[in-house]
């Protein structure tokens, strides 16, 4: 039955059939037991599943992903929380040489089905690394898939997805947006995990964004169709592999792109996305793809996170430049 | 409560470590001397066959001629690296003797004897260090997980499966193998503390060699490594690591306890690395000749071949059969070695994700044509494939 939900209670309710499904799926975390996780994704699950299931860690973010490694070895689906994105790095050396690496190490004999849940991006008026977008670490590592959702209907099916997927994936949040809502079916056929897709038509201009970054792509678009412009939205949802197909179909018709993401633009996925676009669309574009990101600064005390996030007039600006080429 | 999981009393630390404050030196467990005298230990007793005593004395001997041959093919080009286990055979095949075939270990990159134990072809342990693969050998099957490089890290693999274990309510306990400069990683330490919080079935073998590299132990810790565990809160033991009895007696005692709930165990296996660190290692910067010879005194080999002798459980014609079966393996290893071919190109793009993606598979299919255009030509790699229809190409 159809319910309206927010992303976080999607995430929630994502998790636990995934976990009435599949006996050797194990949530492994900080706070994720009895406090239900900061954010409160894992909520009422160790209440249901018990402590085995829901396992509320030492705070140690490299002993997290690195037992992790060993659930799986021996049969188990872990899905991990990091608490938030900037806590990550103390886990990267497990998720980069042996999370990302064991499938091909051992040719295929031992998968690595382990789910890397981190709540991303900033917005929330944070301290430092509490508000940062880390996903290019991620996709520029081979043995990794790194997926981003926007809304609740992709958070609900999407977590689903990652976990019975047979490879590491990075899964990551829009922790600003956990409390939008939408109606979710659970009924439905979602769609597949490693799929962009077509957010709203629009002939003059193509905006590519994911995660947070969706919303404020959609918001540019309906302020743009107030002054007559037609911008098409694309979101990217799935970051590694990169699903550019219907990009390229967008840009071959709107000759024109901008890509927004909240991390620092130098090496950003818009930079290999422009790369590709170059590439693939090369005689029918009008401007050069444009990029919408943040600086290349360490993320901003949060009374400046406004000026450094992309907005919707940041987004317009670049669209203005890409009309005006 | 056996002898391991009584209190850890805090004694002293290892030879020079510049802790004067701390009494004088423990005693190690040990079950041979260095002269190959039995002796007895109050808490570790070893009831061990005739046969027994000779197919360990026959392991020591194959692994040292594996890694003597290894060590051998690097120099003349056929490996591009060996890390030799000179020294630390009784260490390792101590070790890997009390494991159950159930169990499953999770070594650094020289185990090579605990892999030798654990029935692993010793090709498939070469292939990795001429470059073929990053270890032939089938983990699950062996119960011998693949080469760790990465310093520690398998602390926390090895510790994450003993929680699958629990979950599993399996008998079944896992081997954690470290060296002593292991235990200045954060990881490692990470593990002794998930593995004390949930009691996990898991030891920690951390063979202390006294070198990372270069760098003593006194540069790692200022306690002997054994001791740590207390702080962790379970047992640590120091077993002298050149006598394969007391070790063997010491893990099986520590795989025990973890069967049967009572959580993880430390054993430091106090040994001397012989060789270099790898072949590209030169020891003799940083330590004196003098100190070799005097753990050559302490040869795990040559000990429990004065036992077998005197004691006359093995003769002449036992040793001379061992030496030449070592000498028959030494033969295949090296035939092996240089038979072995590389893999066809294309291979590297096979097993990156259990579902390749459209982005790899057009990679590949790039990687298959470029090279294969060449084929008329002097670039031309023989072993180039290009995909058949089955494949899942972009």
């Amino acid at each position: 039955m159809t319910e309206t939900l927010t992303i976080g209670k999607a995430l929630n309710l994502g998790l636990r059939r995934a976990m009435e499904d599949d006996a050797k799926v194990v949530l492994m975390g900080e706070d994720i037991g009895k406090l239900g996780g900061v954010f409160r994704i894992t909520d009422g699950l160790q209440k249901d599943f018990g402590d085995d299931r829901v396992v509320d860690t030492p705070l140690a973010e490299a002993g997290i992903l690195g037992t992790a490694v060993g659930l799986a070895m021996r049969g188990y689906r872990p899905v991990c929380e990091i608490q938030f994105d900037g806590f990550v790095f103390p886990a990267y050396n497990q998720i980069v040489t042996q999370v990302a690496k064991i499938h091909a190490r051992s040719r295929g004999k031992l998968p690595m089905p382990i789910v890397i849940r981190i709540p991303f991006g900033g917005g929330i008026g944070a301290v430092e690394h509490h508000s940062e977008s880390p996903e290019a670490y991620f996709a520029h590592t081979a043995g990794l898939k790194v997926v981003a959702v926007s809304n609740p209907v992709d958070a609900y099916w999407g977590i689903q997805q990652a976990i019975a997927h047979p490879d590491p994936i990075v899964f990551l949040e829009p922790k600003r947006r956990y409390w939008e809502k939408a109606p979710v079916d659970p009924d439905a056929t979602p769609e597949p995990l490693f799929a962009s897709r077509v957010v709203r038509g629009g002939d003059d201009l193509t905006v590519l964004a994911y995660g947070p970054m969706v919303k404020t792509a959609l918001q540019a678009a309906e302020a743009a169709a107030e002054e007559g412009r037609s911008l098409e939205v694309v979101d990217l949802r799935t970051l590694s592999p990169l699903d550019l197909g219907p990009v390229f179909e967008s840009v071959r018709r709107t000759g024109r792109c901008v890509v927004v993401h909240e991390a620092p633009v130098t090496l950003g996925l818009g930079s290999e996305i422009a790369a590709r676009i170059t590439e693939q669309c090369f005689y029918s574009l009008e401007a050069p793809v444009l990029r919408v990101g943040g600086y290349d600064t360490p993320y901003p005390p949060s009374k400046l996170e406004e000026e450094y996030l992309p907005d919707l007039d940041r987004v317009l600006d670049a669209v203005d430049r890409s009309l005006g080429f | 409560m056996t002898a391991l999981h009584q209190t850890t009393e805090v004694v002293d630390p290892v030879p020079g470590a510049q802790a004067p404050h701390l009494p004088q030196q423990p005693d190690l467990v040990q079950l041979l001397t260095p002269e190959g005298e039995r002796v007895e230990h109050p808490d570790y007793s070893l009831d061990i066959s005739e046969d027994e005593l000779r197919s360990l004395y026959r392991d020591l001997a194959l692994v040292r001629r594996w890694d003597v041959e290894a060590t051998a093919l690097q120099r003349q080009g056929e490996l591009g690296i060996w890390a030799s286990l000179l020294g630390q055979e009784a260490a390792q095949v101590g070790a890997g003797r009390a494991l159950a075939p159930s169990d499953m270990a999770f070594p650094t990159y020289r185990e090579h004897g605990v892999a030798w134990v654990r029935g692993v072809d010793p090709l498939d342990v070469i292939s990795l260090f001429r470059g073929v693969d990053n270890g032939g050998w089938d983990p699950v099957a062996t119960g011998f997980n693949l080469y760790t490089v990465v310093i520690g890290a398998q602390c926390l693999h090895a510790t994450g499966y003993a929680m699958g274990v629990q979950r599993d309510s399996a008998e079944t306990a896992v081997l954690a193998f470290l060296g002593d400069g292991a235990t200045s990683q954060g990881e490692v330490n990470e593990s002794l503390i998930w593995a004390a919080t949930f009691s996990a079935p898991v030891v920690f073998f951390c063979q202390n060699n006294q070198y990372a590299i270069s760098v003593p132990i006194e540069r790692q810790s200022r306690v002997p490594l054994f001791q740590r565990a207390a702080g962790f809160g379970f047992p640590g033991v120091r077993v002298d690591g050149n006598d394969v009895l007391a070790v063997l007696a010491v893990t099986k005692a520590a795989l025990a306890a973890a069967r049967e709930g009572q959580g993880p165990t430390f054993i430091e296996a106090f040994t001397y690395r012989m060789g270099a660190h790898t072949t590209s290692d030169d020891p003799t910067r940083y330590r004196l000749a003098s100190e070799l010879e005097e753990w050559k005194l302490r040869d795990p080999i040559a000990r429990l071949k004065a036992y077998l002798s005197r004691s006359g459980i093995a003769d002449h014609d036992f040793f001379d059969s061992v030496d030449a079966e070592a000498d028959e393996l030494a033969v295949r290893i090296r035939q092996g070695t240089v038979e072995m071919v590389d893999p066809p190109g294309p291979s590297m793009f096979d097993h990156v994700y259990a579902e390749q993606t459209p982005t790899l598979a057009a990679q590949r299919a790039e990687f298959v044509e470029y090279h294969a255009s060449f084929a008329d030509g002097e670039h031309a790699r023989p072993d180039e494939v290009t995909p058949g229809p089955g494949e899942d190409v972009f």
